[in-house]
C-alpha cells in the first residue's frame, strides 16, 4: 500500500497531462487577471505597457475605499460572532441529548443546501417584515444596512463552522473532559483548558471558512443591503455592469492576494503552536 | 446476594469505610447496570472490582468517582455522603482506561494539573508535580507530549497525574489492559508497592481474574449487576458462592450434581460421592474441582482413603507445559481436565490409556448451580 509505483509509458504521460491541464486550468485565470492588472490600457485584456496607474485609482477611488471597509466590518464581525455560536452549537448537538436533537441538527445543515438565492430572498423578506413592523411600532426609522448585512452573514457562516468544529469534536476523546473534572475542573475550565485547545484546529478553521465567505459573497449581500452598505463584492459586480475597466483587475488582485495572506498566516499560526508545544 | 458478603471484611477493624456503598442502584433507562450492591472498603486496602464486561464494575467506580450519580442508595467516602457531588467536589482521583492524558499538554502540565484547578500556585504545583514524576522515575521526561512516550510510560504519567493531588481514594480502571503482558506484570509489582508506599486505598477494576488475585486485598466479584462475593483471593478460590464464581476466578472443572444428603452427592451419571454440604436433598449444585487438586493414576493404584473420592476414566488428551501436564480425562459423561506437576519421575499417561483420578475430600466445593449465564 505504502510503496510509491512507478508508472511508466503511455499511462504515466497521460496522468502528467492531465495534472498539467488541470492546474493550467485552475491557475491561468489568476495569471491573466495580474498581468492585465498592470495593462496601461483602459480595455481588459489588452496590454497597453505597464503601469500601477490602477492601483493608484484602487487607492484613490472612495468608493472602492468605502466598500472595503464595509466588507473587513462585516466579515470581521460575522466571523466573530458565528465562531462563537457555531461552537456552541456544535458543543449542544454533540455533546448533550436533548428532546428535538435530530430536528435542530437538520435545521442547522439546513443554510448549507438551500441556493444562495433562495436564501438571500428569504432574508429580504425578512428584514423588510422585520424592520417595518419595529419601525411603526417603536417609532423608529431603521433601515437595512451594515447590521442586516452582519446578520445575514452570521446567519450562513453558523451552520459552516459548527459543520467543521463538530468534525474535529467527534474525533475528541471524551474521557479528556471527565478526567478534568476528576482532577478539580468546573466545567468552564475544563472547556477553557482542555476542549477548547484540542478542537482549536476546528475553531481557527471554521473562522477562516466564515471570513472567506463573508469577504466572498455577493447574492445575499446584494439582497440585504442598503445605502452606504454596499462591500467589495457586491461593488466589483456593480462596476462589471457599468463596464469593465482594469480597476476590477487590480481590486481582483488585491483580493486574491488578502485571501492568500490570510491562509499563510493561519499555516503559520498553526505551526507555530504545534512547534512552541512540542 | 446479601450472604455473600465476607463476615471478615477488613472494614469492621478500620473504623470508617474508605468507601462505604449501601443498596446502590445505578439504571440506565430500562438497563440496571448495578443493582442493590453493598460494599465497605477499608481505608490503605487494595480492593479489586472483578467481573466479565458489562457486568456493572466499571459503573461502580464511575460512581464513586462521581462521574455517573446513583438511581437510589447511599454513597459515602470516608462517612461522607457524596451521592451526587460532582467530581470535582470528591477527595477521590482516577486512573482512566487508556489514560486520558491531555495530548496538547507535557507530562509537566499535565501531572500539575489538578493542582492548578485547585487554585495552587504555579511554581508550587510544578514543584509538587515534579516530586511525583520522579516518585513513578520520568525524571527527565517533564517535557514530553503523552505522544512522545510508551505505553508504560503513559501509564506512570496517568498514575502521577492522580496521585499528585492526594487522594483518599485513588480509582483505577482497568489500568494495565493497555500494556503488553511483559510490562503488565512489572506494573503489578510496582502499582502494588506504590500503594504500600503511599498507604492509601486503591479500588480498580478489571476483567482479569489473575491480575485480581494477584495485587487485591480483596475482591468483589460482579455480574449482571450484582455483587456476587467480597472476599479475599483465597477465599474466592477455594470457598466460591456459586457456579459463575466457581468458573470465573481461576479454571475449575464443574461437574453437575444432585444434593442426596448433608454428606453425600450424585454426580450425573448417578456416581455416589462424599461431600459435605450444608443444601436440602435434591438441590441442584455443581461441584468444584480444581485441575490441580486432582490426582492421576492406574485403577488399581487408588489409595484406600480416596476410593469415596474417585472416579474412572480414559485419558483423552496430554498436553506438556513444562512445568506441569494438562490431562483431559473424559469420565463417563464429560471431560475433566487433571493438572499434575510434571517431575524427571512423573509418570506420563498417554491418550487412550485407562485410568483412576482421585482427590482430597476437603478440595471439592459444592456451589449452587445459580448465578451463572455466560
Amino acid at each position: 500500500m505504502s510503496t510509491t509505483r512507478q508508472l511508466r509509458g503511455g499511462t504515466r504521460w497521460a496522468l502528467s497531462l492531465n495534472a498539467f491541464l488541470v492546474y493550467l486550468f485552475f491557475y491561468a485565470p489568476i495569471a491573466l487577471l495580474v498581468f492585465y492588472s498592470f495593462s496601461d490600457d483602459p480595455l481588459v485584456g489588452r496590454w497597453g505597457g505597464f503601469t500601477l496607474g490602477w492601483y493608484r485609482d484602487f487607492g484613490e477611488n472612495q468608493e472602492v475605499q468605502n466598500a472595503l471597509s464595509v466588507s473587513v466590518k462585516v466579515a470581521i464581525i460575522s466571523t466573530l460572532v458565528s465562531v462563537v455560536l457555531g461552537t456552541m452549537a456544535a458543543l449542544a448537538l454533540e455533546r448533550y441529548r436533548f428532546r428535538g436533537n435530530r430536528f435542530f441538527d437538520a435545521l442547522l445543515y439546513l443554510p448549507v443546501i438551500v441556493p444562495d438565492v433562495t436564501m438571500a430572498v428569504m432574508m429580504l423578506l425578512f428584514f423588510t417584515e422585520g424592520l417595518s413592523l419595529v419601525n411603526t411600532v417603536f417609532g423608529t426609522n431603521l433601515a437595512k444596512g451594515l447590521a442586516t448585512v452582519s446578520l445575514s452573514h452570521i446567519a450562513f457562516s453558523i451552520s459552516f463552522v459548527s459543520i467543521v468544529v463538530r468534525a474535529r469534536l467527534n474525533g475528541m476523546n471524551e474521557k479528556l473532559e471527565e478526567a478534568a473534572q476528576d482532577l478539580y475542573a468546573s466545567r468552564w475550565q475544563a472547556f477553557r483548558h482542555v476542549t477548547l485547545p484540542q478542537i482549536m484546529p476546528g475553531v481557527v478553521g471554521g473562522g477562516l471558512l466564515a471570513l472567506t465567505l463573508s469577504l466572498d459573497d455577493v447574492v445575499i449581500t446584494q439582497f440585504v443591503s442598503g445605502p452606504g452598505a454596499t462591500t467589495l463584492p457586491v461593488y466589483v459586480f456593480g462596476l462589471i455592469r457599468r463596464g469593465v475597466s482594469p480597476l476590477i483587475n487590480a481590486v481582483s488582485v488585491v483580493m486574491l492576494a488578502a485571501s492568500i495572506l490570510l491562509v499563510v498566516l493561519s499555516l503559520v499560526a498553526q505551526r507555530a503552536r504545534g512547534e512552541s508545544a512540542a | 446476594m446479601g450472604e455473600g458478603l465476607s463476615d471478615q471484611s477488613l472494614a469492621d477493624y478500620a473504623g470508617v469505610s474508605a468507601v462505604a456503598i449501601e443498596g446502590v442502584t445505578k439504571r440506565f433507562g430500562d438497563v440496571v447496570a448495578v443493582d442493590n450492591i453493598n460494599l465497605d472498603i477499608a481505608d490503605g486496602e487494595f480492593f479489586a472490582l472483578l467481573g466479565p464486561s458489562g457486568c456493572g464494575k466499571t459503573t461502580t467506580l464511575r460512581m464513586i468517582a462521581g462521574l455517573e450519580f446513583p438511581t437510589s442508595g447511599s454513597l459515602r467516602i470516608f462517612g461522607d455522603e457524596v451521592g451526587t457531588l460532582p467530581p470535582d467536589k470528591r477527595p477521590v482521583n482516577t486512573v482512566f482506561q487508556n489514560y486520558a492524558l491531555f495530548p496538547h499538554m507535557n507530562v509537566l502540565d499535565n501531572v500539575s494539573f489538578g493542582l492548578r484547578m485547585k487554585g495552587v500556585e504555579k511554581k508550587s504545583a510544578a514543584t509538587q508535580a515534579r516530586e511525583m514524576i520522579e516518585l513513578v522515575r520520568l525524571d527527565g521526561m517533564e517535557k514530553r507530549k503523552p505522544s512522545q512516550l510508551s505505553g508504560g510510560q503513559q501509564q506512570r504519567v496517568a498514575l502521577a497525574r492522580a496521585l499528585v493531588n492526594k487522594p483518599k481514594v485513588l480509582l483505577l480502571d482497568e489500568p494495565l489492559g493497555a500494556l503488553d503482558l511483559k510490562l503488565r506484570q512489572d506494573m503489578q509489582h510496582e502499582l502494588k508497592s506504590l500503594q504500600r508506599e503511599l498507604g492509601v486505598s486503591f479500588v480498580f477494576v478489571t476483567h482479569d481474574q489473575e491480575e485480581a488475585l494477584t495485587m487485591s486485598d480483596r475482591i468483589a466479584v460482579m455480574h449482571d449487576g450484582k455483587l456476587l462475593q467480597v472476599g479475599t483471593a483465597e477465599e474466592l478460590y477455594d470457598q466460591p458462592v456459586n457456579r459463575f464464581v466457581a468458573d470465573f476466578v481461576g479454571q475449575t472443572n464443574l461437574i453437575d450434581a444432585t444434593v442426596i444428603d448433608d454428606e453425600m452427592i450424585a454426580l450425573a451419571n448417578g456416581t455416589k460421592i462424599k461431600a459435605p454440604n450444608p443444601y436440602p436433598g435434591g438441590t441442584k449444585v455443581a461441584m468444584s474441582l480444581r485441575p490441580e487438586s486432582i490426582s492421576i493414576g492406574a485403577p488399581e493404584d487408588v489409595p484406600e482413603e480416596f476410593r469415596p473420592t474417585s472416579l474412572h476414566g480414559v485419558v483423552q488428551e496430554m498436553n506438556y507445559l513444562g512445568h506441569s501436564h494438562v490431562y483431559t480425562v473424559g469420565v463417563d459423561w464429560m471431560p475433566l481436565e487433571v493438572r499434575t506437576n510434571a517431575t524427571p519421575t512423573s509418570i506420563k499417561y498417554e491418550p487412550g490409556t485407562e485410568v483412576a483420578i482421585w482427590w482430597d475430600r476437603r478440595s471439592d466445593w459444592v456451589v449452587p448451580d445459580e448465578g451463572y449465564s455466560s
